[in-house]
Parts: C-alpha cells; sequence; structure tokens
C-alpha cells in the first residue's frame, strides 16, 4: 500500500462515478478510508466539501476537496506517479481524453445520456434511443478494434472512465428490460467488456448485482414517477 | 485519419467562444498555425474527416493528426509547447482550475443559449440560473488579477471567449453583468489587454448581430 497523507472518499456504493476513483486508488495501491454518504440526506461534510454540486465523490486528500471524478482521476494520476493512468504521449493523452469525454458528455448526450434515454424511454420513444445508444457502441467499437482495452495493452484513462458501461449497462438492461450488447454487433466492445471485468482492481470492486438492480429499479420507478424531479 | 501535411491547422468558427479557447492558447504560446474557417452549414470533407464523431470545430490538426474538444486542445497545446505553461504545477491547484474550466463547460453555453431563445418565465429563470453562474465565477476569481492568479491561465483562457457573449446576455434578458458582478468585468477588461485574447474574442455586437441572425432561423422574436 502507498501512503503520500490522508485520503478519504466520500462515496455512494451504486455509483459508477465513485467506483471509478475507487479503481484507481486500487490500482495504484493507493491507502483510503472510506466514506459512505447517504444521498437523500447530505452530510455537512460533503456540502461543506462540495458546496457547488454536492455530489459524491469527493477525494479529501490532506484535508483538502477534488470534486468531479475525471478531475479526480488526473489528480491522482499527477501525485501517484507509480502505475501511471494516463500515457506519456500529448497525442496519446488528449486520445485518452476524447473518449473519456465521449463517456460523460451531456451537450453531445454521449454514453451516459444515451444509456440514461434508453433508461427512462417509454412507448415510442424507446427505439429512437436505442438507435442513439447503439451508435455510440458503434464508435467504441470501432475506437477498440485490435485493442484489448482503450488503454491498449493495459487498462487506463479512457478505460476507467467508460468502465461504468462493463457493469451498469448490463444493470440497465436488465432494470428498464432492453438489449444491446450484441457480440454479432459490437464484437470489441462486448470483449473489452470481459476483459475489464477480469482485471483485479476492478473484479474485486463492483457493488453487488442483485442490489444494485434492486437500487436502479427503484431510482426508475421513482423518477418516471415524477419526471421533473 | 491523419493527412500528410507537417504543421499546425485549426478548423474553426469565426464567433465560437470554444474556438476562441484554442486561438488564444495557440498566441499565447507563440505557435504559427493555419486558421481555415468552417461554413458550419456546409462543412468540409477535412472538418467530417478530422472529426467523424462529433462533425464539430474546433480540430486542431497538428502534423495531420487531429485533436477535437476545445479544452482538451488547450491542454494538449500546453504540453507540447511547454513555454508560458498554461495551467499551474501543483497538481491541487491544476484540479482547481480543472474544475473551473469544466464548470465553465457544464453551465455557461447552455444558460447562455436559453436567455436568447427562451421568453417570459423561462427566460427569467435562465436570468437567474446566469447570475448565480457568474457570481460563482466572480467568487472564485477573487481579488486575483487572473483565475490564476498573477498568470494568465487555463480558467481564464476557457470563460474569457464568452465575455464578448455578456452584452448579447443582457439585452436579451435585461440585466447588466457589471452591477452583479462587477469583478467579473474588471477582470474580462483586464484580459483583453493582452494581445492573444483582444485578437481572437469577438466584437460584443457582431455577438449580438450573430445571436440576431439565429434567432431569426429559430423563429425567437
Amino acid at each position: 500500500m502507498v501512503s503520500g497523507g490522508e485520503v478519504k472518499l466520500f462515496g455512494m456504493w451504486a455509483s459508477p462515478a465513485v467506483r471509478r476513483v475507487e479503481w484507481a486508488l486500487k490500482l495504484k495501491g493507493i491507502k483510503y478510508e472510506y466514506v459512505e454518504e447517504d444521498i437523500s440526506n447530505k452530510s455537512g461534510a460533503l456540502v461543506q466539501y462540495n458546496p457547488i454540486n454536492k455530489q459524491v465523490p469527493v477525494l479529501l486528500h490532506n484535508g483538502k476537496p477534488i470534486v468531479e471524478s475525471l478531475v479526480i482521476l488526473e489528480y491522482i494520476d499527477e501525485v501517484w506517479k507509480h502505475h501511471p493512468i494516463l500515457p506519456k504521449d500529448p497525442y496519446e493523452r488528449a486520445m485518452a481524453r476524447f473518449w473519456a469525454a465521449y463517456s460523460e458528455d451531456k451537450v453531445a448526450l454521449m454514453c451516459r445520456d444515451a444509456v440514461r434515454r434508453v433508461f427512462f424511454a417509454e412507448g415510442g420513444e424507446r427505439a429512437k434511443a436505442i438507435e442513439c445508444l447503439e451508435e455510440t457502441l458503434r464508435a467504441l467499437d470501432g475506437e477498440l478494434e485490435g485493442k484489448e482495452f482503450f488503454g491498449g495493452e493495459n487498462i487506463g484513462f479512457s478505460d476507467l472512465v467508460l468502465g461504468w458501461m462493463a457493469f451498469w449497462l448490463g444493470v440497465s438492461e436488465e432494470v428498464a428490460s432492453f438489449e444491446v450488447l450484441d457480440p454479432k454487433k459490437f464484437p470489441w466492445f462486448t470483449s473489452w467488456i470481459d476483459n475489464f471485468l477480469q482485471v483485479p482492481a476492478i473484479k474485486e470492486n463492483l457493488p453487488p448485482r442483485d442490489k444494485t438492480v434492486a437500487f436502479f429499479h427503484g431510482y426508475r420507478r421513482l423518477h418516471l414517477a415524477a419526471p421533473n424531479c | 485519419m491523419a493527412t500528410a501535411e507537417k504543421g499546425v491547422v485549426l478548423l474553426d468558427f469565426w464567433v465560437s467562444m470554444f474556438g476562441q479557447r484554442c486561438r488564444i492558447a495557440l498566441a499565447e504560446k507563440g505557435v504559427e498555425y493555419e486558421y481555415r474557417e468552417e461554413n458550419l452549414g456546409d462543412k468540409s470533407p477535412l472538418l467530417l474527416k478530422m472529426n467523424p464523431i462529433h462533425k464539430k470545430i474546433p480540430v486542431l490538426i497538428h502534423d495531420g493528426k487531429p485533436v477535437c474538444e476545445s479544452l482538451i486542445i488547450v491542454q494538449y497545446i500546453d504540453e507540447v509547447w511547454t513555454n508560458n505553461p498554461l495551467l499551474p504545477s501543483d497538481p491541487y491547484e491544476r484540479a482547481k482550475a480543472r474544475f473551473w474550466a469544466d464548470f465553465v463547460d457544464k453551465k455557461v453555453y447552455d444558460c447562455g443559449v436559453k436567455l436568447w431563445k427562451l421568453k417570459g418565465e423561462a427566460q427569467e429563470e435562465a436570468k437567474k440560473e446566469m447570475i448565480w453562474i457568474l457570481k460563482l465565477l466572480e467568487g472564485e476569481l477573487g481579488d486575483k488579477k487572473y483565475f490564476g492568479g498573477e498568470t494568465f491561465g487555463f480558467v481564464d483562457i476557457s470563460f474569457v471567449p464568452f465575455t464578448a457573449w455578456f452584452y448579447t446576455y443582457e439585452t436579451c434578458a435585461n440585466f447588466s453583468v457589471e452591477e452583479e458582478c462587477p469583478k467579473l468585468v474588471a477582470w474580462a477588461k483586464r484580459c483583453m489587454e493582452r494581445e492573444s485574447v483582444a485578437k481572437s474574442v469577438s466584437d460584443p455586437h457582431k455577438v449580438y448581430e450573430f445571436v440576431g441572425v439565429l434567432k431569426k432561423k429559430f423563429g425567437v422574436e
């Protein structure tokens, strides 16, 4: 285990953004204290350390807060330089950041929002939402061609950021009764899921599937009942 | 995906705040480049080839290889040309800079669009949101010369192109940025004294004219 000051992570067990930070910490062997936050009743600490968004994850390093999971990942990589997550070459770094942004970009409605849309779509909207999601999977599949991971031979920044899809997309499929993970349509992406989930730091740090499915059933029901919340 | 060309090309659109970030960064570093104006209604084959996924500007093409997304481009520029660093050297300060640049990205543009596109109650809500966003940014700036402290940097570059849109926001939604956030306006003026900014950021009246054209196109009064 590597130390380097006191590290605390405020998280929520079902949150993919929190897990990606934990994966990074585990990969680098960084010792940390985990604090589970009750999202329905946010602690004073969370509000104090992330007053703008009041969200997890929050990483506290020697008492100083860092928020936004992608910012946290870059911070971790810069402070603990062994087992690098981002490549050294500036162009490779730009590519890694591009695919990370592809996961998260709300404006362009990329992966995370594409999944969200299918997850909450009802009736006629569903087919269109699935088409959008399949477009993103096609792009990811194309990028993975010939590679084991987005990072090449080893997992890297893009894998950690996109990694939620390896687990939470399957959960979403089950909860919202849809199917997109077709090995015939997306052979590289579906292989990547298997490769990613085999990495020990990942495999040993996933939430329990049944509990996660139950949680997202509840989350979906709540949202469909009150869509503007 | 790459072309055979050596050198730096920027595919851009004159009024784009995102493109302007790249222009400012290149100018701050003294990098020579070829600027190519895109017609967004009729995108060039080069743009479609260099950014097949999003088909958007800006795209930086360096020795034939494309880099997309403005903040990714600015970081790339900072890492390739290491004179005049745009990000601080301390990891915690860098994390704060990334947070605020990301905040600008996530909040300012969308809210700004609402201000000129919407009317009535919805516009009022957007106005309140914009004032909240600007006050938060002003809080982060504090009494510093720049967001980067004494040095003009990443957050300044991320946000300064949006200052050309203040006049449009104010006029469409009827409020004054200077009244609400005088320190931000003073900061914007300081930034405009830099050649890189003055040459890159649009004239506020030209922005207003441009939005006028957009409004007609979208059928907004």
